[in-house]
């Protein structure tokens, strides 16, 4: 038997590594800069003089020791100064800021997508796990886990876009300015555009969440204590949605917590399918033009944004599961 | 087992073998399997089969651009599967460029099972800094969806080639990316079983009479390693393909003038709107029956070298 770990020192010890991965990320980004092309080349193009060039030089402080360019790097990082787009010409922390409410709320619908539908199915094929419906519901999740999202994404454009007519292709329409934050959910015109892409982006979560939920279901269902519960002569809904249910939550949370960051990855693959103007969309568009500053600063916003979900979800399981704090990392 | 096997011939202790058993008796497999089979079969025997050479400027004729697969008002029997916007024959860029797709999953499969398994493998021998070191790594890059790690180092590694360069090299690019995001997966099962296979006893008395260290890693505990590296390889091959499909869909994979089958979904999906389907449809559901193909294989490979599950 190991001893206790005092929840502080867990928590250090996590927050210890998360530091780590970020300098390791930043390390990366700031080597970007140097490998990746010739960043004075981008800022003056091809025709500048020598005298330009030098200047431009002197100003970047690239003649400056490796390591004082990466401390000033990192300095300006964290004040939120990612420096200019070579292509757009703008600060690249604005244009991730104006991205953002796109990405945000195509994944924040998503999510809700996958959560409802993933639940409800998944209790619903736990509970009656030989119906029909339940085995046809399993049978496409299975071929939804094979297909590759943006061939999900493109079936959908073709029949309710190009075949049906019901709703457009691509883009993020009925924009309305909401206290300086862009949205699209107060209209009918932004649900419309809003609609494939959230389900195209919630279907491979969606399908986890479905057998996660299922498979814990039955699992409980088998236990002593829902045995016990029917003996005890209480209706099936109490026994399904008030006892069962909410121990199938417990994994189930942690799952959720670590799928939404990869909603936000698999938003880059959603938001080309839809040109759904996000900053995956802007990532892509980035690499296609070798624009290295918001390469730089999509690479550190995802890691920190991965970083900091795992360290949620580990505080979580050590909140909610004590068999962790027993020894282990 | 041992003592009756003598009197029996190579053949029949080959098919009296569990796997070769669960094989036989599982219906879902031998179907993957075949589908499998064929789709590797006919792709690398492309320029044997394809009616024409998509390649060749003198076989493709704009005039025959765009025709509807040969059943559909319109079409020709020359073209079974139509033909795309540039005249090629659906059918035998299908062929060219489900081989790609087929070469560049395996052969990333391969390099990330280099990696990771001599990466496992070490770690699991020497445990100590060299495991923490190589195992947090692993951690490390698993946090963060496969798919994008793909698109990160892809995207860094086409950035870093000149430009005239990087349509010639961007499948070794993509090689590499989805190699460099494979590994964690083949050195953590690879690290788990040297663990088990370290404590027995016939790796302990190899230590004894004095081996050094990097042959009893080679040859004795990497092939006990081999049976869960090749679940993770097939299970690693469906998404190598997958991986490989969604980097050219966003155009940052193979180029035009060799396409892949994501690619070719790619360059068809300009021309959904204008209804003609057959340029998307036929290398997309090719590309979908090849992965579930894959993945049902890997799945039934899940099952059989587990004895738990027996």
């Amino acid at each position: 038997m190991k001893v206790t770990q005092p929840m502080f020192f867990f928590i250090f010890r996590r927050l210890a590594q998360s530091v780590l991965v970020m300098a390791v990320v930043s390390a990366i980004s700031f080597s970007l800069f140097n490998f990746v092309g010739d960043p004075v080349n981008n800022m003056v193009g091809q025709d500048a003089t020598r005298e330009q060039r030098l200047e431009i030089r002197e100003q970047l402080g690239l003649d400056d020791p490796v390591l004082t360019q990466y401390t000033r790097f990192i300095g300006n990082v964290l004040r939120g100064d990612f420096g200019i787009s070579y292509r757009i010409k703008r600060p690249v922390s604005t244009l991730i800021l104006e991205r953002l409410p796109a990405t945000l709320e195509l994944v924040f619908v998503s999510a809700i997508i996958a959560l409802i539908v993933g639940i409800g199915l998944g209790v619903y094929t736990g509970i009656r796990r030989h119906s029909w419906i339940s085995r046809s519901v399993m049978a496409v999740s299975l071929i939804g886990v094979s297909l590759p999202t943006f061939i999900i994404g493109i079936a959908l454009i073709y029949l309710f876009a190009v075949h049906l007519r019901w709703l457009p292709s691509s883009g993020r329409s009925g924009v309305l300015e909401l206290g300086g934050w862009k949205t699209s959910l107060l209209s009918l015109e932004g649900w419309r555009a809003i609609v494939l892409p959230a389900i195209t982006l919630s279907l491979f979560q969606l399908t986890m969440i479905l057998r996660l939920v299922r498979a814990e279901m039955l699992e409980v269902m088998r236990s002593d204590y829902i045995k016990f519960a029917r003996a005890r002569g209480l209706s099936d809904r109490a026994i399904h949605f008030v006892h069962a249910l909410r121990n199938t939550l417990v994994p189930v949370i942690t799952v959720i917590g670590l799928n939404i960051g990869g909603l936000i990855a698999y938003s880059v693959i959603t938001e080309t399918v839809f040109q759904w103007p996000g900053t995956g969309l802007m990532f892509i568009q980035a690499v296609d033009f070798v624009d290295v500053p918001i390469m730089a600063a999509y690479l550190i916003f995802v890691a920190l944004l991965f970083v900091v979900i795992n360290l949620i979800v580990d505080i979580l399981y050590f909140v909610v599961d004590p068999r962790i704090r027993l020894g282990g990392t | 087992m041992s003592s009756p096997d003598i009197q029996k011939s190579r053949w029949q202790r080959f098919t009296d073998n569990d796997i070769v058993y669960s094989f036989v008796t599982t219906p879902s497999a031998m179907v993957a399997a075949l589908i499998a089979f064929i789709a590797i079969a006919a792709a690398f025997a492309a320029p044997l089969i394809a009616p024409y050479d998509p390649f060749d400027p003198a076989q493709i004729s704009l005039w025959d651009g765009k025709m509807p697969p040969a059943w559909v008002e319109g079409g020709s029997p020359a073209y079974v599967l139509g033909t795309d916007n540039q005249g090629r024959d659906m059918l035998s860029t299908i062929l060219y460029g489900g081989r790609i797709s087929i070469v560049v999953g395996i052969t990333a499969v391969f390099l990330g099972m280099l990696l990771g398994v001599t990466l496992g493998v070490i770690s699991g021998y020497f445990g100590g800094m060299v495991d923490t070191v190589i195992m947090r790594m692993a951690d490390v890059q698993l946090t963060i969806p496969g798919i994008l790690v793909a698109i990160l180092i892809n995207g860094i590694g086409r950035a870093a080639l000149p430009l005239e360069l990087r349509e010639d090299f961007a499948i070794y690019v993509v090689i590499v990316a989805i190699g460099l995001t494979d590994w964690p997966q083949f050195a953590r099962v690879a690290r788990g079983a040297t663990l088990v296979e370290a404590e027995k006893e016939y790796v302990q008395s190899a230590r004894v009479i004095g081996l050094p260290g990097w042959i009893i890693m080679i040859r004795h505990i990497l092939p006990n390693t081999m049976r869960p590296i090749l679940v993770i390889a097939t299970i690693g091959l469906a998404l190598a393909i997958i991986a490989e499909a969604t980097l050219s869909f966003l155009g940052q994979g193979i180029p035009p003038t060799t396409p892949s089958l994501g690619t070719l979904i790619r360059v068809g999906n300009e021309y959904l709107f204008s209804g003609l389907w057959w340029i998307t449809f036929f290398p997309a559901i090719s590309l979908v029956i090849l992965v579930f193909a894959v993945n049902l294989l890997g799945d039934w490979m899940r099952d059989a070298l587990n004895p738990k599950l027996r």
